[in-house]
């Protein structure tokens, strides 16, 4: 298939809309289709050979933020000729009610229109107050995905009808393999942990209660955090003989955090709750690192009920302890959860993911012409 | 004797008059400074009315008019409290969506466009000059009650201090106006 893909951010900067399109980009090329990306971007940067640029992306108030997208005639001529140079089979838009390339995609485009809406928002006036100047552009997509359940219910009530719920992948190839950092994991063993420290839910305070319990009996083990936040803060909620055996890097980039899954012998997901997937843990599998992770449901389901990884009750260092105690003095189940989780990942990998997205266009380009720009 | 009671009475005389004077001009002061910020609200209004006039007319593609829908809308909800930053906030979304290159070759190659951007260069301009007359009547009379005159007598009464309406009202004059926002 021809595949016109239209991302409303700059490539420029990192973004979860960015990657999702990237790696469905990569994953719909490597199952041997054409796909074409039109994005903003700088005029500077190196890009994929399969991104088409539309400019430099423009700051302006939206929302209550400052966004950086693309708008005004200039802009939508682009798209046009994008599009008729494209001769696609079907034009996939991402957050088609962001004011940029994807409603701009919508509104010159005809044929097979397929959306995804990424972001979840309360039920925003500004929208519903625009929609008759949205309507002739929005009213022509023939098929909506939402990445979330909750992204799925902001669809529904700024768009109206429903969506197919097709989550994101996980590119487990590229958490495949990485260098360690310089001296880990060491002789004694390290316990890692990735995530916004400061953020209750994500568990920290609960990995830093069992670590002490572990470092009394383990002379040797180290613990491994990254992640955003106040790394000073976390640091001093240790006990003071324990602090030099504790390493907090701060926030990483996307290379460093696989380098820092591969930098240790467990890995922990002590989250509490409000993980709907838990896409760290997930590519905390894709690296083969065996994991540890509370009992929530998120965790309960993709790690198949404990035989991809071990649980503990959830909130409980002492069962966090006993849990990480078991994986290290036995190499054995270390190595049979490795494989387990790599085999469980699997299912979430993003070459699932956009077979399921292909589903998608199938449908709605059965008996369509391909797409064209309206008159 | 006589005489220099007289001059006093005089004296005292011709100063109260002075000080009801001094008192009417503050008065006055302050109802100037009121009517200017009632003209300044109404251009702002009259700004919001002609920018969501263009954004809804079906000239112009769809992104740049939501963008000035939303930067309307949030104008208008805004309560005192951040009523400048909104409105700042719509001036860099004009000024953002005027800039574009073609914008104004593009939209005005419509029939009607040109009056309803027209409409909105005309209103942008309007909120310029009604808040730079505003503020300067306002430091007047920031001014006039600082007085020690003023002061001692009370003379202001309780009329509210007026204060400076600070804003981003930088016009959007085309092409290539809209790169920069602060």
């Amino acid at each position: 298939m021809r595949i016109g893909i239209a991302c409303p951010y700059s490539w420029a900067v990192p973004g979860g809309v960015q990657s999702h399109i990237r790696d469905l980009a990569e994953a719909l090329i490597g199952l041997g289709h054409e796909v074409s990306v039109i994005t903003p971007a700088d005029d500077d940067q190196p890009l994929p050979d399969y991104v088409v640029p539309a400019g430099k992306a423009v700051p302006v108030p939206y929302n209550g933020s400052v966004a950086r997208v693309l708008f005004g005639p200039l802009s939508a001529s682009r798209v046009r000729r994008w599009i008729k140079d494209g001769d696609f089979d079907v034009l996939h838009v991402h957050e088609p009610t962001v004011p940029s390339l994807s409603l701009l995609a919508c509104w010159v485009a005809s044929g097979p229109i397929v959306a995804t809406v990424h972001t979840a928002m309360p039920r925003s006036r500004v929208l519903l107050a625009a929609q008759p100047m949205l309507r002739s552009a929005l009213e022509k997509i023939d098929g909506r995905i939402a990445v979330s359940e909750a992204a799925r219910t902001t669809l529904v009530e700024h768009l109206g009808g429903d969506a197919v719920l097709i989550p994101n992948g996980v590119a487990t190839r590229r958490y495949r393999h990485a260098e360690p950092l310089a001296g880990w994991p060491g002789p004694g063993g390290a316990i890692g942990f990735l995530g916004r420290m400061e953020e209750p839910r994500k568990g920290l305070a609960i990995l830093l209660k069992a670590f002490e319990i572990l470092a009394a009996e383990r002379p040797g083990l180290r613990l491994l955090v990254a992640g955003p936040g106040d790394a000073d803060a976390q640091r001093h909620k240790l006990p003071e003989w324990l602090r030099e055996r504790a390493v907090f890097l701060g926030e990483v980039s996307e290379e460093e955090k696989v380098r820092v899954l591969h930098s240790v012998d467990v890995f922990c997901s002590p989250n509490t709750g409000g993980e709907s997937f838990g896409i760290v843990t997930a590519e905390a599998m894709a690296a083969g690192v065996p994991i540890v992770a509370s009992d929530i449901d998120a965790f309960r389901q993709v790690l198949r009920d404990g035989r991809a990884g071990e649980l503990f009750a959830t909130g409980d260092p002492a069962d966090l302890a006993r849990a990480a105690r078991r994986l290290f003095d036995d190499p054995a189940r270390r190595a049979e959860l490795t494989v387990a989780a790599l085999a469980a990942v699997a299912a979430y990998d993003w070459d699932v993911v956009a077979r399921e997205v292909l589903n998608v266009y199938e449908t709605v380009v059965l008996g369509r012409a391909t797409v064209g720009v309206a008159q | 004797m006589w005489t220099l009671i007289v001059l006093v009475v005089l004296a005292l005389v011709l100063w109260g008059f002075y000080i009801s004077w001094r008192a009417s001009r503050l008065d006055r002061l302050h109802n100037r400074a009121e009517a200017a910020r009632t003209a300044l609200d109404l251009a702002m209004v009259r700004r919001s009315s002609a920018a969501y006039e263009l954004a809804s007319s079906g000239l112009l593609d769809p992104a740049t008019s939501l963008l000035l829908a939303d930067a309307v809308r949030r104008a208008k909800d805004s309560g005192p409290a951040e009523r400048d930053l909104a409105e700042s906030d719509l001036t860099r979304a004009l000024r953002a969506a005027f800039g574009q290159p073609g914008f104004r070759g593009e939209v005005e190659a419509n029939d009607g466009a040109a009056e309803l951007v027209g409409e909105v260069d005309a209103a942008a301009q309007q909120v310029f000059i009604a808040r730079k007359f505003y503020n300067d009547v306002a430091a007047r009379t920031m001014d006039a009650r600082r007085r020690p005159l003023v002061r001692v007598f009370r003379l202001a009464g309780n009329a509210p201090q007026p204060e400076f309406f600070e804003m981003d009202d930088a016009l959007p004059d085309g092409e290539g106006a809209g790169e920069h926002i602060p």
